[in-house]
């Protein structure tokens, strides 16, 4: 037993976390600043913290992430990092020549209460940031909210920084992804590009964290979003932002400062909220649904109308942030299985609500816990066991454990690959999540068959 | 094929390293191209000349894309990591206990299913805003008492993250407060990650932590004629297991190792071994000295990366104990292993001679590694460390002209006195006196330089462009480095190998090892894969129309 002193009977904890379900802010705004294009994230504060972040992302993504430091020691910590921020400035556009540097405080420098604006201002007058060139902020302290809060500060660090409204519409629209891989941002993509829609998306991370092997490296390479498109944000019809958590922040900010309406949905993940997503395109744009995105999710549904009893009144326990789970278990109800065990590291009353909402037909009692962390996840499900489990690549220790089969979602997943090319949003998403559910099932229900039931059709 | 390679071997002999050098430093601001010349070294190595000087354990230059982590990473991730039966609790936010969760790739085999075994659990306080604002004392103090109730562990250690030290909170006095209440060992690392320049720091702070707080508490002698300790071995990818197979065969007993596949009670017995053996040097070395000086444990480095070395330094240990049916054992074992590893070795050498390596990591790997690609045919021409000091290079020798600047001196020296119980020296004057002059080498160490070839680039923390500019110039046929690097060097075509996790593979110390790594490297500098990179239309992109048909 690999987690072989996690005990059944579950005991209150005020103080101690146990294996999180969560990480800190800072490498969810690295992320979302990787998807501005020509952008170096920089971290600071120590260089541990970027080395962390660097190293989690990829190890994720199994892709380059460049990121700089200010590379506090000891002196910068008592005085403050000021000249440590402006030669980091300096050297970053001398060196590394990116078109924006994307600054995100760690702990140390929120605590030492470094103001990054005013720092910034400094470099500018001391002629360090070169002509057309920019340096964007987020504060980023971890001991408030994860990496989630992390994400969202970031990408309305690029609506505060960037967005630009003269009064004039043009005919685009904003969709804001939210914390999703880069293939679910180009499946988002697809999709409204599928209905004639001509969108500015930000962040964008495809294109920059799931590139070809070509023989060459480059810094930046040729995705995320263009300073250029991030300034018309201000001028769309309107903004549509995935994943309230992720996507609010920066999709309200757009709105109070250039009065783009805002419409905030869920992730769109299996049918029902990705036909919430498609209709308010439709109705935001006043266009028809084109009969090819009908089909794919008259296929979707098919999947589960074909394998129906496979999914049928299974149990499950998830793991992961808010806005994936939200979506997640309304999906996993729709198709009549049931979630039962639910924890993510973040806090929050209205995620318990939502859910308690969604799974209101259960007929079992449902734990939620937000935050929670995987130990807790871990003793629920010793004591209420189920048939599956979803979330991230750390839950591999209670499916071993426990013997339940795992499907992967969320980060981080270290330890297979898929998640950057194959997109679980969209119709086409719910496609391949049912495939994965099923894989697991089956081969479940293969490997434990007595030989008389060991069946060719299933 | 073969001749192809001996080609680009000579290509690269006739780069001139001292224009590549200029080439590195030429596209930084002057100040920090001065700085970086004294850490980039064009390696000079002869009978009658010192060997130049490198800059080394100097702070890494603000917006400069390191390899290197933090104090904290060195201290809870490295060394405290690979302990299976101390509950390590990190105090501080969430993200640096997230982080240092399981990432190494240390393997630990308990004894039986019901002994402790806490590393696949990440113990943190995960503080909140108030707990910086008023303190987090208070919220450590009930999840010591937490994990305690939950898991009855032997010893809690606690870790401060960067927040804490700035805070204030005093872990030490919250470790000794639970500890006088538990009844247990509670001992705290003040290894906040802005102290020192990089994971030593933390490496440092933690041997010192567990040298004061654990080492000398358990005065048991374990059975066993030739007792030895393993210091800087961490059991990545099941290192440590093949390193114990073969010193089980030679029946040399290991009391502990720091800190692979360890536990707290071989910490707490290691004063009662009868040699420290050090795998990496910069990690621990000063461990060895105090245990010399405070319980009379002699030290020697030795290295079981590589067959050749693992060999070397089995007969070293066995000319040591002075003994001639050790000696005799430990060449038997030599001579068993050796014929299959040979066979491996000669096999993959007719595919690797003459290639070309480069190895930019930790503090003694990037050093090791280079006698294994030795012995497959390939030369490392450049190399450097991560976090290492100028002993790391240089040798020992140059100990006393290191100067201490600030960054080291807020790292404690402990200050260490003979033991008056356990102090018991391991070898009369007359007997070390005789071994020496035999030219055995006590508290030694060559550093890396002297064993790299005259003219190759030693580069300390190298930063990520220059990475990317010794890739053009050089072209190496494998890179070697960590997780941070190896996506950008594969996508130029060349294999990355990492060495301070080394992916998914391993053992790679010891015969079994060496022969793993052999093959490790033949897979990635040989694949066809690399072939693949350009489509037969990117290949030859002239337009030629042609029907099928005609
Ligand atoms: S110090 Fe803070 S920002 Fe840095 S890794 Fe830890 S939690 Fe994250
Ligand atoms: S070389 Fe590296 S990875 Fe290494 S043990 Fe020494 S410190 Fe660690």
């Amino acid at each position: 037993m690999l987690l072989r002193h996690t005990s059944k009977e579950i005991t209150e904890r005020s103080a101690l976390t146990i294996n999180p379900a969560k990480t800190c802010q800072p490498i969810g705004a690295m992320y979302a600043a990787l998807g501005i294009h020509g952008c170096l994230p920089h971290s600071h504060g120590s260089q541990g913290c970027c080395a962390y972040h660097r190293s989690a992302l990829t190890r994720h993504y199994k892709e380059p992430v460049m990121a700089a430091t200010s590379s506090f020691t000891e002196g910068a910590s008592v005085f403050g990092g000021q000249a440590n921020l402006v030669q980091a400035i300096d050297n970053i556009f001398t060196i590394y020549e990116p078109e924006v540097i994307a600054v995100h405080t760690t702990c140390l420098s929120e605590t030492i209460g470094d103001d990054i604006p005013q720092i910034a201002r400094k470099a500018e007058a001391d002629g360090k940031i070169p002509e057309g060139k920019y340096v964007i902020h987020v504060n980023t302290p971890s001991y408030v909210g994860t990496h989630v809060t992390g994400f969202a500060n970031m990408t309305k660090a690029m609506v505060d920084y960037f967005a630009e409204s003269n009064g004039q519409k043009i005919d685009q629209i904003n969709i804001i992804p939210g914390y999703v891989e880069p293939s679910d941002m180009e499946e988002v993509r697809r999709i409204a590009e599928m209905m004639g829609v001509r969108v500015v998306m930000f962040p964008d991370t495809s294109k920059v964290l799931n590139r070809p092997q070509t023989g060459k490296y480059e810094m930046f390479p040729s995705g995320g979003v263009t300073v250029e498109a991030l300034k018309t944000t201000g001028a769309s019809m309107a903004t549509i932002g995935l994943g309230q958590l992720a996507s609010g922040p920066a999709a309200r900010a757009l709105d109070t400062k250039c009065g783009v309406s805002c419409e905030i949905l869920d992730l769109p993940i299996g049918f029902k909220a990705t036909d919430r997503f498609v209709d308010t395109l439709r109705k935001t744009l006043g266009i028809t649904v084109p009969e090819s995105l009908n089909e794919e999710r008259g296929q979707l549904l098919d999947i589960v109308t074909d394998m129906h009893q496979y999914f049928y009144g299974k149990k499950v326990a998830l793991a992961g942030d808010p806005d994936h789970l939200i979506a997640l278990t309304e999906f996993l109800v729709s198709i009549d299985m049931w979630p039962i065990h639910i924890v993510t590291g973040t806090s929050g009353k209205k995620f318990e609500s939502r859910i308690r909402e969604i799974t209101s037909n259960s007929p079992y009692p449902i734990n939620i816990k937000a935050p929670g962390d995987l130990f807790l996840l871990h003793q629920w499900i010793k004591n209420e066991p189920v048939d599956l489990l979803m979330g991230n690549t750390y839950l591999k220790y209670i499916a071993r454990d426990e013997d339940i089969p795992l499907v992967r979602m969320g980060f981080p997943i270290l330890d297979r690959i898929g998640h950057s090319y194959f997109p679980t949003v969209g119709y086409r998403g719910g496609m391949r999540l049912l495939e994965k559910i099923l894989d697991a099932i089956l081969d479940r229900q293969d490997r434990d068959a007595p030989e008389e039931s060991f069946e060719l059709v299933m | 094929m073969k001749a192809l390679n001996e080609n680009i071997s000579l290509e690269t002999e006739q780069i001139d390293p001292q224009e590549v050098k200029q080439e590195l430093l030429k596209k930084y601001p002057t100040k920090v191209a001065r700085k970086r010349a004294k850490q980039i070294i064009v390696n000079r190595v002869s009978e009658e000349q010192e060997l130049p000087e490198i800059g080394a354990n100097t702070r890494t230059i603000p917006g400069i894309i390191t390899q290197r982590g933090c104090t904290y990473a060195g201290c809870k991730g490295v060394i405290m990591g690979p302990t299976r039966d101390i509950v390590n609790i990190t105090h501080g936010p969430i993200g640096c206990g997230f982080y240092s969760w399981l990432t190494r790739r240390n393997q630990t085999r308990p004894d039986g299913p019901e002994d402790d075994n806490f590393m696949t659990y990440c113990f943190s306080t995960d503080m909140q805003e108030e707990n910086i604002v008023f303190g987090g004392e208070k919220k450590l103090r009930a999840a010591i008492q937490e994990a305690y109730d939950l898991f009855k562990p032997k010893a809690i250690s606690i870790f401060s993250t960067c927040p804490v030290g700035l805070i204030g909170d005093d872990v030490h006095s919250v470790a000794r407060e639970m500890k006088e209440k538990l009844g247990i060992n509670v001992f705290g690392f003040s290894c906040e990650g802005y102290k020192g320049v990089s994971q030593s720091a933390g490496h440092h702070i933690a041997n010192n932590g567990i040298f004061k707080n654990v080492v000398g508490l358990n005065d048991n002698v374990k059975e066993g004629k030739y007792r030895i300790n393993l210091l800087g071995e961490y059991n990545i990818g099941g290192d440590a297991f093949e390193i114990d197979r073969i010193l089980d065969e030679c029946e040399i007993s290991v009391v502990s190792t720091f800190s692979g596949n360890s536990t707290y009670d071989q910490f707490a017995n290691a004063h009662t071994a009868d040699l420290n053996t050090i795998m990496c040097h910069r990690s621990i070395n000063y461990v060895a000295e105090m245990m010399e000086t405070k319980f009379g444990i002699p030290w020697i480095k030795i290295n079981f990366i590589g067959a050749q070395a693992t060999a070397k330094s089995l007969r070293k240990i066995a000319n040591y104990f002075e003994n001639d049916e050790l000696k005799q054992r430990v060449e038997d074992v030599i001579a068993r292993e050796m014929p299959e590893v040979i066979k491996v070795r000669d096999d993959v050498r007719a595919r690797c001679e003459g290639k070309v390596a480069m190895l930019f990591v930790g503090g003694s790997r990037a050093h090791h590694y280079q006698e294994l690609f030795r012995e497959i045919g390939m030369k490392t021409i450049s190399a450097g460390y991560e976090f290492a000091h100028r002993d790391d290079y240089e040798g020992r020798k140059v100990l006393p002209s290191i100067k201490v600047d600030a960054d080291s001196r807020n790292i404690e020296e402990l200050e260490i006195h003979p033991d008056p119980e356990r102090f018991r020296p391991r070898k009369t004057d007359e007997q070390l006196k005789k071994l020496q002059d035999e030219g055995f080498r006590f508290k030694d160490y060559d550093g890396m330089m002297r064993e790299m070839s005259d003219r190759s680039l030693v580069i300390d923390d190298i930063s990520q462009y220059e990475s990317e500019q010794l890739i053009e110039i050089y072209k190496p046929d494998i890179f070697c480095a960590g997780i941070k690097e190896k996506f950008a060097i594969q996508k130029k075509g060349i294999p990355m190998k990492q060495l301070h996790s080394y992916d998914s593979g391993g053992p790679y110390a010891g015969f079994k090892g060496a022969i793993n790594f052999y093959r490790e490297i033949d897979r990635m500098v040989n694949s066809q894969i690399w072939k693949h990179i350009k489509a037969p239309w990117q290949e030859s992109p002239e337009l030629a129309a042609k029907y099928a048909c005609d």
